[in-house]
Parts: structure tokens; C-alpha cells; sequence
């Protein structure tokens, strides 16, 4: 049995530990917010955050995770960097077929919780792993800037 | 309903049962459907569970209504239009959201004329039905071809303003005043001199026995309040928090999934495979062995993976083994050399060229392309003795429900097919492979299986963007004006195969499209085209014909103004003779600071392009490192897409568009090699990161001409654009796609 705490919730689970957390999520837990685009670590449309940090939970097993914190996009709005990034990506209507947006939001809220004022090429380093075939890069890069406003402003909490 | 709750504004309408049966209105699902045949607008009302249901044509071309009520057994049950009595407008929506805004901007046009706020309209997806839900300028049920805004324009504002106008006339009838003397907004009717005011949801019955109205005025452009206007998105919340279902995120009771692998040769046979590694792995249940495919089947996705990585199998290569793109593009030139059938043949043009002063022959050859979308293929089935369901996001709903119906031996009446978000579509959602093959693998399995190609079986068994070698003849006459143009296209015709009834004469109308009318005033044109299909399966892809097309006239037409020593975007401007055409190029010249100096290899490129009833203009600035990596600093565009539904959505289309474009200018191309595509993931198969974005400028020209699409021109005047300012900034002239890194370097 491996214990996981995901989302808050620990959680014994009877799995291969070499599975990767993607289908651990996806499959066996139900989260489908998080999304699979690549298997290779290639393209970030599976990134959740794992005690903070942006991975790729398609290239990482669950071994890796054992008694750490696994957050995915359905917990995007408990903490205020979350909530701001999803009322910037409203605002700008970032969005279009939306598949990597789940991605895309973590690996922002990872970058602002470590950098509240980004810049453009602090947003490029950080975002640059996570793929749009729509082509929304221009809005999010604005988003990320709208939301580290509105934090930097107490607009959002 | 789970998917009521977790995607709010998006339940799915999946069948007429369902849905009558909700409504209290069962007895009508045995009713025959509304026939397209006899083509009345407004096909009936009645009152269903306590809502105004109205049923309405999809074709602009309908006949109005006859002014009596129609029979019962005239209605149909899947009504389009549904108000409640709390005054929630829920349409039934015949195309599909693949991020192009189409949820948001269909709900607008009938807000628009049926006056009520955007927020109070829900949409659910529609079933399938070719009947009902055909897109009426494409003849069936299906959502491509930048067509939707197109298509829908006129008949859902027809749809609003018929039922305004039933709404009205029951007011009026309830205060005995006249109708004219009433108005409508917010979703109620006033009536001014009196000061009554009475919400639509209080009028649904009276509003039922209003007699169908004829004809109804529509709004002047003038007049519109929603129209024009930067819209929310209504699928945005839902994307925003993990909410939102896409084909893959299906989850029936009972569900497996499965991973596969096809054959890698093109046209491969599976000769044989031991099941026994996979087997052997913790949560694989079986092996489905097929003759060109394997799949194992699994409690989980990584167990389903583990287990096929585990299997040898035994492939037969078959009929293009030793296959390689050289010997591709050897045929298609020798296509080529043998002619083509005529598009278009005005003027002489082989005496025009022979008396020019100038002249110059080009070939263009453009790449096969893959798609890959986000969201990997994937289809959920479940095949039972005596019924199928199925769960993928498809942009051809009828198609995929006949695909469903043979592969799995079943009557089409037997099958169900749940609709999805589309996690892209870009032409590739166009195709129905993916669920006879999925079909094919669930028969072997007991209970909902979900198949899910890994992004390599995605790739190297896409249907590609065919590849095509064009050959363009040109002459300037002493003044440096174009007096030939011949422009022969060879390749594969996607029409031939998708449409059929389309191709004629060994012709067809979207492998031409861009072609067949350079926006010049060339004073003789001929344009043929050459049928070849290549071993590689081929299919549509954002852009279409105009994606190959506009590259290659673009790029000629800037190779000839060179060649006349004249500036690209003056030789454009005096030889197009549409105002239209002129004005976008000016704008977008303008607002690129075209004729400012930059620096050593930095240069601008211009193209022009009508493309999907829209006229667009891109200045493109680039520079190339001396290692001959190619950067785009600016994308200048100006649209004049005529009127604008939703202004936020035409720049998010144009800008997206035009980096789908880039990505393929810069990198695109499926390559082929032992009868194998190459390339497999991301990595090699590389499209546009955050990093490498150019800055965008997207200026929308104000017009009253019908709307145009804007999903792909964005995508199709990118490349010439970019190719033009690479040869401004390097003097190296691209003919060939993708941008050559080697012969772009600093000798």
C-alpha cells in the first residue's frame, strides 16, 4: 500500500508503484481535470503541483510521491494565487478548446507562488514546457501579468 | 445528470427520448422528424412541460411558416429552442466547441434578436441527426470549413426574432393593445404608453397559440446591441477549474480502458503477438489482437501502457514497405509533368508569356502535415448484443454514428453517440477512423472500454495535411505589371475522398481555393489541377486549401515584384483591384511601420489573402540568426471579416490561427521513411513554444459585407508572410516548406 496525500486527502493505494501519477488521477481516482497530451514530459498538459512544485505527473511515478502533497486542478481555487490566475484567465478570455488550460494554470500558480512579479522572460522560462496547439500563448502571458496585479493589489483572498 | 452539474450551461442532449421524456412530451418521439424537404422556417411551438418548445430550420434558404399552427404529428420533439418559465433559453446545438468560441457566439446571434441577456442561454449539445441539424452550407451534420458563423448567421437570428415576435403577440393579445405598441428586452415585453411589463416566462402558453409568423424583420446592424460586442465565453468557467469533458474524460459505469498499437508500416498487418507478457502485468485483463492492431486492455491507463510496451509483436509491413518521401515527391513531380485538368483558363497565357519582358518559373513544394491536437485521439464504446453507445468529441456526429453502426454489425438506430468538448479539432476530429477502430477493439470486450492512442499512434497514424507540388509560371509586361500567370497544383484531393459528390471532372473546390482567384487584375490566368494520391492517408487541416495556396501565390506574386525591382506591398497595391483588399493591406502596413529601416538580417514580409469569405492582410517581421534559426519579432494583421459577432473571439481566432501557421512554416512536416512516418512526439515533431511567440497587432476593419470565417485565415496568410520577410532579411527565397535552417545560415 502506498500512501498519497492528494488534494488534502491521504490515501492508501494499491498500485504499481512505477504507475504514473497521471492515471493514478486520471483513472483510478476520477480527477480527469488533469489531462494526458504526450506520455513524454513533452508538451505539460499533465502538470500538477507535488508539495508546490509544477511536475509532469505523466513521467512521474507514484513512487516519487509517497508522503508528499499532491495538488491537481480541482484544488486550483483553495489558495488566492489559484483564484486570481482562474478570474485573469476569465477576464481575458484566455481560453480556447481549453485541453492544456489545466496545464497551463498549475505551472502559473507554481511560478507565481515562488515569483509574485514576473516578467515576460520569467513567464517564457516557466511556461515554455507547456503546449497550446490554439494558441492562447499571448493571453496567458497576459494573464499571469493580470494576476500578479490583482495579488500584488489584495484584489483577490 | 452528473454532466448537468460538473459542466454548468453544457447538459448533454443525447438523445430524443431522453429529452422528450424530461419534458413530458413523450408521445411526440414517435412523430416523424422535421424534413429538410419542406423547408419551412419555423417548423412549430407548443408547450412542454410548462416551456415554450419552437422547432426551426437550420437553412436561411427555408420558406417562412404557413400562418396556421401545424399539425401535431408536424412537430418535431428535439425542438432547437426551449424557454422556461423561469426564463432560461436552452437551444439545442447542432455544432460542436473546439475553442473557436462557437458556444458563445451562436447563443449571441439568437440573444441578439430573441432579447434576453447572453447569460440566460444554456446550450446542449446536439444528437445526431442529419436531418434536423445539417450545416446548410455543407449539407450534413458537421462543424469545419470556418462555416459556422457562416451557416448560422441568418436562421438563428430568424429563430430569436420569431420567437420575440410569438412573445409579443401574446402579451399584446393579454392587455388588448397592439403589438406595435409593445417591445421587448431583458427577456420580457413592455408595453411603454402604459408602462405593463410582463417577463417571457409568464407568456409561454399564450405565446404557444400565437399563429407562426411569417416573415420577421431582422435588425439592422445598426441596431444591434450584443452583435460586435466582446462576449464571455460560456464554456470558459468550466475550463478554468478541471470541470469541463472532453471526449477522453468519459467515465461510464463499469469502465476499462485500453492502449494500442497499430501497425507502424503504413498499410502493416499484424502477423502475430503472444499475449502473455502484457497479461502477466498487475490490472491487464486482456489482449485484443486485430489484424493491422493491437490493444491491451486494462483497470488503468498505466497499466494498459506498461503491458503493450511489453509485446513483441510480429509485423508484416506490407504493400509500402521501403517507401520513403523521396520517392513520394518523385511521383508527385511526374504528376506533375503530365498536366492538369483546367480550373480556370483566361486570356492566352502561353502567348502572354511568351511576349513578356520578364519571366519566371517556380516550383513550391509544401510538406505533409500532422495535426495533433492537444487532446490525443481517443473513443469510448460500449458494444452491446443489441446496441452501441458511444462517447468522443467528433465535429461529424452523423458520420461517426455510421462509422459506429458497420464496425460494429448494428443498425445506425441502435447506436447512441454522446457529443464532447473538443480538446482541438483542427481538421483531424473531421475523420471517423478512430471510432471504427476503437468499435473494432470494444466488440472483443465485455462492457465500456475507452480506447486512448498514445501520442505517438496520434501522430504516426495521423491523416495528413497533403503534401503538394506546385508549378508557377509568371510574365511582367516593360512596366513591370503581371500579364501570365499559370499555376499548376498537384496533390491529393481530400474532397474526393470526404465528399465525393463534390469532386467532378477531376476537380475540386477546395484544393483550388485561393488559387482559382488571385486578388491581382492578371492580365491572363490559368490554373490546373492534378490529381495524385499519395500511399499516405490525407484529410483537411486548419486552413484548408487555402493554407497551401496562398503560400504558393503569395510567394510568387512577392518572387515577381522583386523581379520587377518594385516594393511587395506597392506592386500589391496597384495590381488589386478590390478596395477591400487594398484597405486591409493598407492598414496592416501602416501599423507595421512597413518601409521603417531594421536591422542586418531583420525584414518584413507582406501577404494578402481572401480566405473564407474574409479579406486579411499580415506584415510579418522577422530575423534570422546566423545559424539560420528564423525568429518572427511581429505580427501585424488587419481582417475585414465583415460584420464582427464577437470581436474578442475573431482576435483570438486570427492570432491562434496564425501560431498554428508558424509552428508549421517554422517546423511542420511528416516525413516517411521505410514506408514509416518519423516523427512520433514533440520533440520531433516540434510546433511554437511561449518563447519563440511573436508580438501581435490585429486590427479588425469595420464592414457591413456578410460575416466571413476566421478560424483559418489567421492560419493560411502566416507562412507567405514569414517567407516573404525571410527573403527580405536574407535574399534567400523559400520554395520549400518547412523554413530550411541550413540554407538560411550565414555562409
Amino acid at each position: 500500500m502506498l500512501k498519497i496525500d492528494i488534494n488534502g486527502q491521504a490515501r492508501a493505494l494499491d498500485i504499481d508503484d512505477d504507475t504514473p501519477v497521471l492515471w493514478l488521477v486520471r483513472d483510478v481516482l476520477g480527477l480527469t481535470g488533469t489531462k494526458f497530451g504526450c506520455g513524454m514530459g513533452l508538451c505539460g498538459a499533465c502538470t500538477v503541483r507535488v508539495d508546490g512544485t509544477a511536475v509532469r505527473s505523466c513521467i512521474t511515478p507514484v513512487s516519487d510521491v509517497v508522503g508528499k502533497r499532491v495538488t491537481t486542478i480541482e484544488r486550483l481555487d483553495r489558495d488566492r494565487v489559484g483564484r486570481a490566475l482562474q478570474r485573469a484567465w476569465l477576464d481575458l478570455e484566455v481560453v480556447q478548446c481549453g485541453y492544456c488550460q489545466s496545464g497551463q494554470l498549475m505551472q502559473a500558480a507554481a511560478l507565481l507562488a515562488g515569483n509574485p512579479a514576473p516578467d515576460d522572460d520569467a513567464i517564457d522560462a516557466a511556461m515554455s514546457g507547456n503546449l497550446c496547439r490554439c494558441g492562447t500563448y499571448p493571453r496567458i502571458r497576459a494573464g499571469i501579468h493580470a494576476a500578479a496585479r490583482a495579488l500584488a493589489d489584495g484584489k483577490e483572498g | 445528470m452528473d454532466r448537468d452539474t460538473a459542466l454548468p450551461g453544457f447538459a448533454p442532449a443525447d438523445h430524443a427520448a431522453d429529452h422528450a421524456a424530461e419534458h413530458g412530451t413523450d408521445h411526440l418521439a414517435a412523430n416523424a422528424p422535421a424534413s429538410r424537404a419542406r423547408r419551412r422556417f419555423l417548423t412549430g411551438a407548443t408547450l412542454a412541460g410548462g416551456s415554450l418548445v419552437l422547432g426551426f430550420s437550420l437553412d436561411a434558404a427555408a420558406r417562412p411558416a404557413a400562418s396556421a399552427p401545424p399539425a401535431e404529428a408536424d412537430f418535431a420533439p428535439d425542438a432547437f429552442l426551449r424557454i422556461a418559465p423561469d426564463g432560461t433559453v436552452t437551444m439545442t446545438m447542432p455544432y460542436v466547441e473546439m475553442g473557436q468560441g462557437t458556444y458563445t457566439s451562436i447563443p449571441m446571434l439568437l440573444a441578439e434578436e430573441l432579447e434576453v441577456d447572453l447569460a440566460r442561454v444554456r446550450v446542449e449539445h446536439a444528437p445526431p441527426d442529419d436531418a434536423r441539424y445539417a450545416n446548410p452550407l455543407l449539407g450534413f451534420q458537421v462543424t469545419g470549413g470556418s462555416t459556422t458563423i457562416r451557416a448560422a448567421f441568418e436562421p438563428m437570428r430568424r429563430a430569436g426574432a420569431s420567437a420575440r415576435r410569438m412573445l409579443v403577440g401574446a402579451a399584446a393579445a393579454r392587455w388588448g393593445v397592439a403589438p406595435d405598441s409593445c417591445r421587448a428586452e431583458h427577456g420580457a415585453v413592455l408595453h411603454p404608453p402604459s408602462g405593463r411589463r410582463l417577463a417571457y416566462g409568464a407568456l409561454l402558453a399564450e405565446a404557444a397559440r400565437q399563429p407562426l409568423p411569417d416573415s420577421v424583420a431582422l435588425k439592422p446592424a445598426s441596431a444591434f446591441r450584443l452583435i460586435g460586442t466582446p462576449a464571455r465565453r460560456l464554456d470558459t468557467p468550466a475550463k478554468v477549474n478541471g470541470t469541463a469533458l472532453y471526449g477522453i474524460d468519459a467515465r461510464p459505469p463499469g469502465l476499462r480502458v485500453a492502449a494500442l498499437m497499430q501497425a507502424p508500416a503504413i498499410g502493416g498487418r499484424l502477423r502475430g503477438v503472444d499475449p502473455a507478457p502484457a497479461l502477466a502485468m498487475r490490472g491487464v485483463s486482456q489482449v485484443v489482437v486485430l489484424d493491422d492492431c493491437v490493444a491491451v486492455v486494462a483497470a488503468h491507463m498505466g497499466a494498459a501502457r506498461k503491458g503493450l510496451a511489453a509485446l513483441r509483436p510480429d509485423w508484416d509491413d506490407g504493400p509500402n514497405a521501403g517507401l520513403d518521401s523521396a520517392a513520394i515527391w518523385r511521383d508527385m513531380a511526374a504528376a506533375s509533368a503530365r498536366g492538369g485538368v483546367k480550373a480556370r483558363d483566361d486570356g492566352d497565357v502561353d502567348a502572354a508569356l511568351a511576349g513578356a519582358a520578364q519571366r519566371l518559373d517556380a516550383v513550391y513544394q509544401l510538406p505533409f502535415l500532422i495535426h495533433a491536437a492537444m487532446e490525443p485521439l481517443n473513443c469510448t464504446v460500449d458494444v452491446r448484443a443489441d446496441a452501441c453507445e458511444v462517447w468522443v468529441g467528433t465535429q461529424v456526429l452523423t458520420r461517426a454514428r455510421a462509422a459506429a453502426a458497420e464496425a460494429s454489425g448494428l443498425p445506425v438506430e441502435r447506436v447512441t453517440v454522446h457529443n464532447h468538448l473538443l480538446g482541438g479539432g483542427f481538421g483531424r476530429r473531421l475523420e471517423i477512423d478512430s471510432v471504427a477502430l476503437a468499435v473494432r477493439i470494444a466488440r472483443q470486450v465485455k462492457g465500456p472500454l475507452k480506447v486512448v492512442w498514445s501520442r505517438e499512434e496520434d501522430i504516426r497514424h495521423d491523416m495528413y495535411r497533403p503534401a503538394f507540388h506546385d508549378v508557377v509560371r509568371g510574365g511582367l509586361d516593360a512596366d513591370g505589371r503581371v500579364v501570365a500567370w499559370h499555376h499548376r497544383i498537384t496533390g491529393s484531393s481530400v474532397i474526393r475522398r470526404w465528399a465525393p459528390p463534390l469532386y467532378r471532372d477531376g476537380l475540386d473546390p477546395e484544393v483550388i481555393d485561393g488559387a482559382d482567384r488571385p486578388p491581382y487584375a492578371l492580365a491572363s490566368v490559368r490554373v490546373e489541377y492534378q490529381n495524385h494520391e499519395p500511399p499516405l492517408p490525407t484529410a483537411f487541416w486548419r486552413g484548408v486549401g487555402p493554407t497551401h495556396n496562398l503560400f504558393v501565390v503569395e510567394s510568387f506574386i512577392d518572387e515577381l515584384a522583386v523581379l520587377a525591382g518594385r516594393d511587395p506591398l506597392r506592386f500589391r497595391l496597384d495590381q488589386a483591384p478590390d478596395p477591400r483588399a487594398r484597405a486591409v493591406l493598407e492598414r496592416a502596413a501602416a501599423e507595421a511601420g512597413w518601409g521603417q529601416p531594421l536591422p542586418a538580417r531583420a525584414g518584413r514580409g507582406v501577404a494578402l489573402g481572401f480566405a473564407f469569405g474574409s479579406w486579411i492582410a499580415m506584415v510579418c517581421e522577422v530575423e534570422v540568426a546566423s545559424d539560420g534559426s528564423v525568429r518572427a519579432r511581429r505580427v501585424t494583421t488587419a481582417v475585414d471579416c465583415g460584420v464582427v459577432v464577437n470581436p474578442d473571439t475573431v482576435r483570438a481566432q486570427i492570432e491562434g490561427g496564425a501560431i498554428f501557421g508558424l509552428s508549421a512554416a517554422l517546423h511542420g512536416q511528416a516525413t516517411v521513411r521505410d514506408g514509416r512516418i518519423e516523427q512520433s512526439n514533440f520533440h520531433d515533431a516540434p510546433v511554437l513554444r511561449m518563447n519563440e511567440l511573436p508580438r501581435f497587432s490585429t486590427h479588425l476593419l469595420p464592414s457591413e459585407a456578410a460575416p466571413g470565417g476566421v478560424g483559418e485565415p489567421g492560419t493560411a496568410i502566416v507562412a507567405p508572410a514569414l517567407a516573404n520577410a525571410v527573403r527580405a532579411a536574407t535574399g534567400v527565397r523559400t520554395r520549400r516548406l518547412p523554413l530550411d535552417r541550413a540554407a538560411l545560415a550565414q555562409a
